[in-house]
């Protein structure tokens, strides 16, 4: 594939350098790696609260601690405008398959952040109402552990997706 | 999940005798939906833009508190109970201890009564505060929701400070509460008394007269006050119909005969006074803080002495929370056998409650919020049973919704003020 | 009324009724619950309108297995009642308050949910809480509690009843 040279614009390479570069699928990494960088600032939350953790997910959400820092306060009504699911709460037996059908209207490439401990691993309430951890139903990215997280520990648990994302690529 | 319409959609609202049209169209508000305050699923019935019929669906939530409360100790079942309404920990810790102690037969110190009536208060102002900041929200006043969260920080820092967590705090314990208030937070609550009746203030101005705040919540969702009773609706919903019905004036609990404050009415039974009367529940919140504030100057006891009963550790705050203070574990570990001996039976095992059967009633933000517990001498609860206040009036949305159209019924949600984690338990 | 008075007005037709901790309850049979429920309603000096809680408790063993308790509210005159009634095991029928007490449409759907107890006359009696075709009533005693404890390696789980965290 020509590539075209242009002027003023060293990379210390002659153009049939570039093109053996290209050749070798260098180009289309960087590419790659563009466009994680673009996925990564810009995700859209799907809006997925359930209990508590959900007040401390709008908390995060709001003005002290902000989420659009990183592009997300959009949280998005339709599960289709989104690519990121915070499940954020208890999820009980009748909200399993709620969730799941939810999880499969995102469009690809979509992640997961299971917050607090009730949807990591059924939290406090090892019983017969609650899913014991929602990585039963869908495939989790990142646990964020707390009863409820403090907006700090979804921060986190938010970058460390971010590094996730743009370290792995496209793909999961 | 059913996706049928379920048996009996033709009348659901329980005060009408009318048949059920035929050409109309069923629609889903899904459990996922970003007006429904949580994991509320309506079926509505709509002829146009009408709504004929609206079904609450409810069980999204279901976490299987109660029984769960049923094996664990008195005390262990604190932080499950303060988990149902979680916009309003303190008043479900409340109500329990308040019943446990009953049974009991005690009585916590009254510093700890103070204590205890300063955080019911705080949490009633930041349970408004959420109401505020989402009802807005549903209704497209977005710069609500920013300064209701920026006003609820605020207290959630107070609270922070004084119990370590943020939500869902098991500050009160059965005897009192579980420590006193750290040096530097009574300055902290004065602060926020000077700065909260500005706030609330500008709230009022951005909403009262505004004409589309008016035009929506004007009218809208009104509630006789025969229906309210007969559909057993509490709170601010039959404040608003004009019956000045509070458990903390009829049925004071933790010294509220001694405080000075009003019972807020209204007339209209619409959302718009709903609004007006949770306005003005905040200003009378902060008259009964200011009040509890004088009567923290004396100090006192914060858990009763019994100690067959009392929590034996000393807690601090320390950096991840509540924890055992280091004086305290140099006691235990080091100094005294009969000390580790009785913590730690008092921690596994706990209090043996006498046989008999309570029903605790305490004024939470939404309403009544009732507790019935019973024992049968063990020292686990028997059944705890949680009386919640939305579960109730979320039962009134057909009757007031019925007849208006779909943006009317987001309103009156929004009204109702329900958290599904009490309705569901 | 303060609960002594309440207990001198109502023993006279109803018999059974305890005063204990400052509330008072009055014990009934299946048969009579909707006259004494109408009763405490329209009468002018009882007037107890607001149905505040239907529930149950379970005592496997004993007999009757089942009690039921309504708890009801004067909003004129602020004076509250518990009324119970005791269900044989293999029979947990009982009329239902609905046409009374609207509110206890939800209340009952739940008690039904919960413990398997049926409320005749009530429009719409069907699972509220649970998933519509769960199968048990889990609050009953005899149910198990269930769910799967998170095992980590080389932990103890230890069972059900002996969990105290």
């Amino acid at each position: 594939m020509p590539v075209e040279r242009l002027e003023g614009f060293h990379t210390g390479k002659t153009p049939e350098e570039t093109e053996e570069e290209v050749k070798r699928g260098l180009l289309l990494t960087t590419l790659d790696k563009a466009a994680s960088w673009a996925r990564k600032q810009s995700m859209w939350p799907a809006t997925f609260g359930l209990a508590c953790c959900a007040i401390e997910m709008m908390s995060t959400g709001a003005g002290d601690y902000d989420l659009s820092r990183w592009g997300m306060e959009l949280f998005r009504g339709s599960p289709r405008q989104a690519d990121l699911m915070i499940v954020a709460g208890r999820v009980s037996q009748k909200m399993a398959p709620v969730l799941r059908t939810i999880y499969d209207q995102m469009p690809e490439p979509k992640w997961v952040i299971s917050m607090g401990v009730c949807a990591s691993a059924g939290g406090m309430f090892t019983n017969y109402a609650i899913v014991q951890g929602v990585d039963q139903i869908v495939p989790v990215d990142v646990y964020v552990p707390g009863c409820p997280p403090k907006p700090e520990m979804l921060m986190f648990g938010i970058l460390t997706l971010q590094k996730k994302v743009r370290e792995k690529g496209r793909f999961r | 999940m059913s996706r049928e319409a379920p048996p009996g959609l033709g009348s659901p609202d329980p005060m009408s005798t009318e048949e059920p049209r035929q050409e109309t169209m069923i629609i889903n508000m899904g459990p996922q939906h970003p007006s429904t305050h949580g994991v509320l699923r309506l079926l509505l019935e709509l002829d146009g833009e009408t709504l004929v019929s609206c079904e609450p669906i409810i069980g999204y939530l279901h976490t299987g508190i109660e029984k769960n409360c049923e094996y664990r100790s008195w005390m262990q079942a604190i932080a499950f109970v303060t988990r149902a309404d979680y916009l309003a920990p303190f008043h479900n810790e409340l109500a329990y201890c308040l019943a446990v102690e009953r049974l009991l037969g005690i009585e916590a110190p009254p510093r700890a009564q103070v204590l205890r009536v300063l955080f019911s208060e705080l949490n009633r102002i930041s349970s408004h505060l959420v109401w505020l900041a989402t009802g807005g929200l549903e209704l497209g006043a977005v710069s609500v929701m920013l300064y209701g969260f920026r006003e609820r920080e605020m207290v959630l820092d107070i609270f922070e400070m004084a119990t370590g967590l943020r939500m869902n705090h098991a500050y009160i314990r059965i005897g009192g509460v579980v420590m006193d208030l750290p040096p530097g937070a009574t300055e902290k609550i004065a602060d926020l008394l000077g700065v909260l009746p500005g706030r609330i203030k500008e709230y009022e101005d951005l909403l009262a007269k505004n004409p589309i705040w008016i035009e929506r919540n004007a009218g809208v969702g009104v509630l006789a006050a025969a229906d309210a009773i007969a559909l057993g609706v509490t709170g601010p919903m039959l404040r608003a119909s004009g019956i000045a019905k509070d458990v903390r004036r009829d049925e004071p609990y933790c010294g509220y005969e001694t405080y000075e404050f009003d019972v807020i009415t209204r007339e209209a039974a619409d959302c718009y006074a709903r609004f007006e009367i949770r306005l003005e529940e905040m200003r009378q919140s902060l008259r009964i803080v200011e009040q509890c504030l004088d009567r923290l100057e004396e100090p006192g006891p914060v858990m009763v002495e019994d100690p067959k009963v009392r929590w034996p550790a000393q807690l601090e705050v320390g950096p991840d929370g509540i924890g055992n203070s280091p004086a305290y574990v140099k006691h235990i570990m080091e100094e005294s056998m009969e000390a580790l001996i009785h913590h730690f039976k008092m921690v596994t095992e706990g209090v043996k409650v006498p046989e008999g059967e309570v029903y605790q009633v305490v004024e939470s933000p939404r309403g009544e919020l009732g507790m019935y517990v019973v024992s049968d001498g063990e020292h686990r609860p028997y059944r705890v049973k949680i009386r919640d206040p939305s579960f109730v009036n979320l039962q009134a949305v057909p009757t007031m919704a019925n007849g208006g159209l779909i943006a009317d019924a987001i309103a009156v949600i929004a009204s109702v003020d329900p958290v599904m984690g009490g309705v569901d338990r | 009324m303060i609960p002594a008075e309440l207990a001198d007005r109502l023993r006279g037709e109803h018999p059974d009724v305890v005063l204990a901790r400052g509330e008072l309850t009055v014990l009934v049979g299946r048969d009579e619950l909707l006259d004494l429920l109408a009763e405490l309603r329209d009468a002018d000096d009882l007037s107890f309108d607001l149905l505040s809680s239907v529930t149950a408790t379970d005592w496997p063993g004993r007999e009757p297995r089942y009690w039921v308790s309504y708890e009801l509210y004067s909003v004129t005159h602020v004076h509250r009642v518990r009324v119970k009634v005791g269900l044989p095991e293999d029979d947990p029928r009982l009329p239902s308050a609905t046409s009374l007490f609207p509110t206890a449409d939800w209340h009952e759907r739940e008690t039904y949910d919960f413990y398997g107890i049926v409320f005749d006359g009530h429009p719409d009696l069907r699972r509220i809480l649970l998933p519509d075709g769960w199968e048990g009533h889990p609050l009953r005693k005899t149910e198990e509690l269930g769910g799967v404890n998170t095992r980590f390696k080389g932990a103890f789980i230890p069972p059900v009843d002996r969990r105290t965290s």
